[in-house]
């Protein structure tokens, strides 16, 4: 890992710069699973080596390939490094030593997470149990950073409605995706298993890794696809994005009806147990609802990015067509 | 030497992060800053996630007959922390194709010249 | 209703904004989100009556008792700094109609007033919260919101300023992730009032004064305190001028309030202040600060820019009452938050009014502008006398607090040096009054109408709020005292 770090700094083509960035994220997420972060390395590999390199791939093929030489204040950077570096190996001489069962964090909050969630919340997958519901306030955060994200992206790329064009962009489209017929085919096969395999990580995320989050990114992942293969013209045929943007609000909505509901029958926000008359019932429904707010969102929202994404590349390529 | 035996793995975490954070302020080309956010944030996430970690145990999943679990709560948290992660790389990315658009180049120096450019006569300004 | 007020301060905003994608229309947008925000207001109003009666507020989300769920506290401090928040957001969005109209276009004004809401939710998220985690996810919501306000800028200097704001905030939030993993692995816990009982048996540790140091590293570059604070002028100067008044009143204040929050409720006095040289520290990077920000604000031709430079200043003044580490020191402190919120509102809000109608905010542009806009201008000269610390003016009374407390720590040449940088301000102040009332209008350029209604109201709401607090200082000073009284009980 230190190699492709290191890689990264040296190696001046933006093109496989992302792409070790990509192999990066997929070797921490093996470092994950070695740890028993499961959850943590699910979401790394579809995040980090996955929707995060596709972005970037965008954005690289928008802005260029090379970089400049001259890798300013190499010297101040440096040094500013060594002293921050320095003070965190200066930090660690007084930690508890590394898979130590006796460290502070094993034996003060995290063991009613272990031994006693199975009866509070009656959910196999502990992480589910923590993240949902004892601090299911951080998620319904998560959740809004990501609809933020949507947001704040939206508003830089989105680009007026510019039906002159579209022409150009059809004409664009079609001349990318004669070429790979076999792939359209198979990639056409594929999808429909693609979305079914985000429904069962969505709804298994109480028993194996797995939840909204997860789905979510799948999902969108079977759309980019279709997008990518069919072009943005026809993926804008099947969602259109005043739709997509609906749903987006209505996963943070959702979650957020949840906390409401559980206030109005008595309990405080984003108390499930109040949810139904048996606590663990309660809290399963509770789990079952905001995850799916969460798959939602995360599924629009990322679906949103990658239309803006390339709908602002499209943009600029009419543009260029047209000042030709 | 068990100081070492036991600290090894935060120390490798450090060098990561140590390079991300070089990446992010030596270099000018902006996507590559954003690469290296990536890195330095992800080296983070192995720090939680090695806090988590106890030896001999298992990913905390309930199964019937096993006690030893991994800590799931820094798990939860780094969760999290990815998604925040990603949301940022989006925007970031986001800005960096205006950024393209509005100044046609994409360096940190040459940005700033460009700036400088503009309120040329009573320049005061600098980092 | 009212047990759970402290969740609805934040939830409201923050269940608007996906609400506002529903509503689409700009205007009516405009009115629902202005709705969101006063009602938030009004509950910050009530939580603060409720705290100064009956004492600090517990909420536990989710049913789950803390530290295993995440706890919402209420105390003096944070119910204070949630009014201002509230409080300013709300009188801002009065006159963002009409000033947006005119800089950002049509289809991503709805865009905008999302990113507001979830921005202000964002604030009024970090400071509610109990639970150290969860200020970090809040924190990323109010700066990615941030990051999109300051990009919709119509210049395209706001592109790269907002990059820059970006790349800073994201690595100071890592340093503060950092921070947080490191008392974590050391205490097992992540909820504050936990972390300060059980911080003691691990504070000598290095592994503790190394988070500590990371804490306040990246809360420093949220702060903009200086030598941190290079991202903050340009990305105040070239936002939409809203987002600035928005953001010069209040965004400083939340950082700050984490360094007040971590320092004496978490870490401790004894621990904050002894194990470590932080006071001398902060001393120091204050008056630097104060009098390198100031003299570089002399020297600037775009208004928004001398006003951010002064604002890099005034968080020196809040640092310095900090670094007295005395009760009235952080009395001062926090009255300098208050009392610097109403100044910079009203000064970036009659920013707003001349944005409006000239177009720019370069000094030379104000050219015989105090005929052409007498009430903006006058709200200027107002604001610009309470920035300098006139009696009879808000800056007056934090600048006094700041001179006592320092007299009653035996410093006299600090109050010295505090009104020197008093002196500075005068200059600042006094360049753009000399433009707008002494220089004739320049000739050939079309005379301009004073602002509508609609941003002068909030404009003078604001200027005179200065003069009130500046002359009734009961309520402010009140709170701010028995805020500060009460972080040293708790801590000693």
């Amino acid at each position: 890992m230190v190699g492709i770090a290191l890689a990264v700094n040296q190696i001046k083509d933006m093109f496989a710069v992302v792409m070790l960035a990509g192999i990066y994220g997929l070797v921490s997420a093996s470092f994950f699973v070695a740890m028993d972060a499961v959850d943590v390395a699910f979401t790394e590999a579809s995040v980090g080596a996955g929707i995060s390199t596709l972005l970037m791939l965008t954005t690289v093929a928008m802005t260029g390939r090379t970089e400049h030489e001259a890798s300013h204040k190499p010297l101040l950077a440096l040094i500013l490094v060594a002293i921050t570096g320095g003070l965190l190996i200066y930090g660690t001489f007084d930690m508890p030593y590394f898979g130590s069962a006796d460290a502070a964090v094993h034996n003060h909050v995290a063991p009613r997470y272990i031994y006693d969630s199975m009866k509070e919340i009656g959910v196999p997958n502990m992480v589910t149990s923590v993240l949902a519901s004892y601090r299911g306030f951080d998620t319904f955060g998560e959740v809004t950073v990501i609809f933020t994200a949507g947001i704040g992206v939206l508003a830089l790329l989105s680009v007026a409605q510019r039906p002159k064009d579209d022409a150009a962009i059809e004409a664009i489209n079609d001349s990318m995706h004669e070429k790979h017929l076999i792939l359209r085919v198979a990639i056409k096969t594929m999808i429909p298993f693609i979305l079914l395999y985000a429904f069962y990580v969505q709804f298994h995320g109480d028993y194996g890794p797995g939840g909204g989050f997860q789905a979510g990114v799948i999902f969108a992942a079977a759309i980019i696809m279709y997008a990518m293969l069919f072009g943005l013209s026809a993926a804008r045929r099947v969602i259109t994005q005043p739709f997509v943007q609906l749903l987006s609000a209505l996963g943070v909505l959702l979650y957020g009806s949840v906390g409401v509901v559980s206030m109005i029958n008595g309990g405080s926000f984003l108390d499930y147990s109040v949810l139904a008359a048996d606590p663990i019932a309660g809290q399963h429904l509770g789990i079952l609802i905001i995850e799916l707010g969460v798959g939602l969102t995360v599924a629009s929202v990322m679906i949103i990015i990658f239309f803006s994404f390339s709908a602002r590349r499209e943009y600029q390529q009419a543009n260029k067509g047209a000042s030709l | 030497m068990t100081m070492i035996l036991g600290l090894y793995n935060y120390w490798v975490v450090i060098v990561l992060m140590m390079i991300g954070f070089y990446i992010i302020i030596a270099h000018g080309h902006l996507i590559k800053k954003i690469i290296g956010l990536n890195i330095f944030q992800t080296s983070v996430f192995i720090f939680y996630i090695s806090v988590g970690k106890v030896e001999g145990a298992t990913a905390p999943i309930w199964q019937e007959g096993i006690i030893l679990y991994s800590n799931p709560l820094p798990h939860v948290l780094i969760l999290t922390a990815i998604v925040v992660g990603i949301a940022t790389t989006a925007l970031g990315l986001a800005l960096i194709i205006r950024i393209k658009e509005a100044y046609g180049v994409i360096d940190e120096d040459e940005i700033q010249a460009m700036d400088n450019q503009a309120m040329v006569n009573q320049d005061k300004e600098h980092q | 209703m009212l047990v759970h007020l402290p969740i609805l301060q934040v939830i409201v905003p923050l269940i608007a904004a996906p609400a506002c994608l529903i509503l689409r229309r700009p205007k009516l947008v405009w009115l629902f989100a202005l709705f969101a925000s006063s009602l938030a207001f009004i509950i910050s109003i009530l939580l603060l009556q409720q705290v100064m009666t009956a004492g600090t507020i517990s909420y536990e989300l989710g049913g789950w008792s803390p530290p295993w769920g995440i706890e919402y506290r209420i105390d003096k401090l944070n119910a204070f700094i949630a009014l201002i928040i509230s409080g300013i957001s709300t009188v801002v969005l009065l006159a963002a109609q009409t000033s947006i109209e005119k800089e950002i276009p049509k289809d991503k004004q709805p865009l905008f007033y999302i990113l507001y809401l979830l921005s202000l939710s964002g604030m009024l998220g970090i400071v509610t919260t109990g639970d150290a985690f969860n200020v970090f996810v809040f924190l990323e919501i109010s700066s990615l919101s941030a990051y999109s306000l300051i990009a919709l800028g119509k210049d395209r200097r706001a592109l790269w300023a907002s990059f820059q704001y970006l790349i800073m905030g994201t690595i100071g939030a890592t340093f503060i992730l950092i921070g947080i993993g490191l008392m974590y692995q050391m205490t097992g816990t992540l909820n504050m009032a936990d972390l300060a009982v059980r911080l003691p048996e691990v504070a000598e540790t290095r592994t503790i004064t190394t988070a500590y140091v990371f804490f306040i590293v990246g809360v420093c570059l949220k702060l903009a305190l200086f030598p941190l604070h290079f991202w903050l002028p340009n990305a105040y100067a070239y936002a939409p001028s809203i987002v600035t008044a928005f953001f010069a009143a209040t965004s400083t204040k939340v950082a700050a309030y984490l360094l007040i929050r971590f320092t004496f409720s978490i870490f401790g006095i004894s621990f904050s202040f002894t194990t470590l040289p932080i006071e001398t520290m902060f001393l120091v990077m204050g008056l630097l600060g104060i009098f390198i920000a100031s003299t570089v604000a002399i020297y600037q031709d775009n208004i928004k820019h001398v006003f951010a430079y002064s604002s890099v200043a005034q968080v020196g003044y809040m640092i310095v009452g900090f670094s007295l580490s005395t009760p009235a020191g952080l009395t001062a402190m926090l009255l300098h938050m208050f009392n610097h919120a109403l100044m910079k509102g009203a000064l970036f809000m009659a920013l707003v009014a001349i944005m409006y109608r000239v177009g720019s905010s370069k000094i030379n542009d104000l050219q015989g502008l105090g005929r052409q806009m007498p009430l903006t201008v006058a709200a200027i000269v107002v604001g610009g006398l309470s920035l300098i610390g006139v009696p009879l003016t808000v800056g007056f009374v934090s600048k006094w607090y700041l001179v006592v407390a320092a007299i009653e720590k035996g410093w006299w040449w600090l109050a010295g040096l505090v009104l020197l940088g008093s002196l500075l301000a005068v200059i600042y102040v006094w360049r753009i009054v000399e433009t707008a009332y002494f220089k004739a209008p320049i000739l050939g350029q079309q005379p301009v109408k004073e602002a509508p209604m609609a941003i002068l109201v909030p404009v003078w709401l604001l200027v005179s709020a200065n003069v009130y607090f500046g002359i009734d200082t009961r309520f402010s000073v009140e709170i701010a005292a028995s805020a500060a009284k009460s972080l040293f009980g708790v801590a000693q």
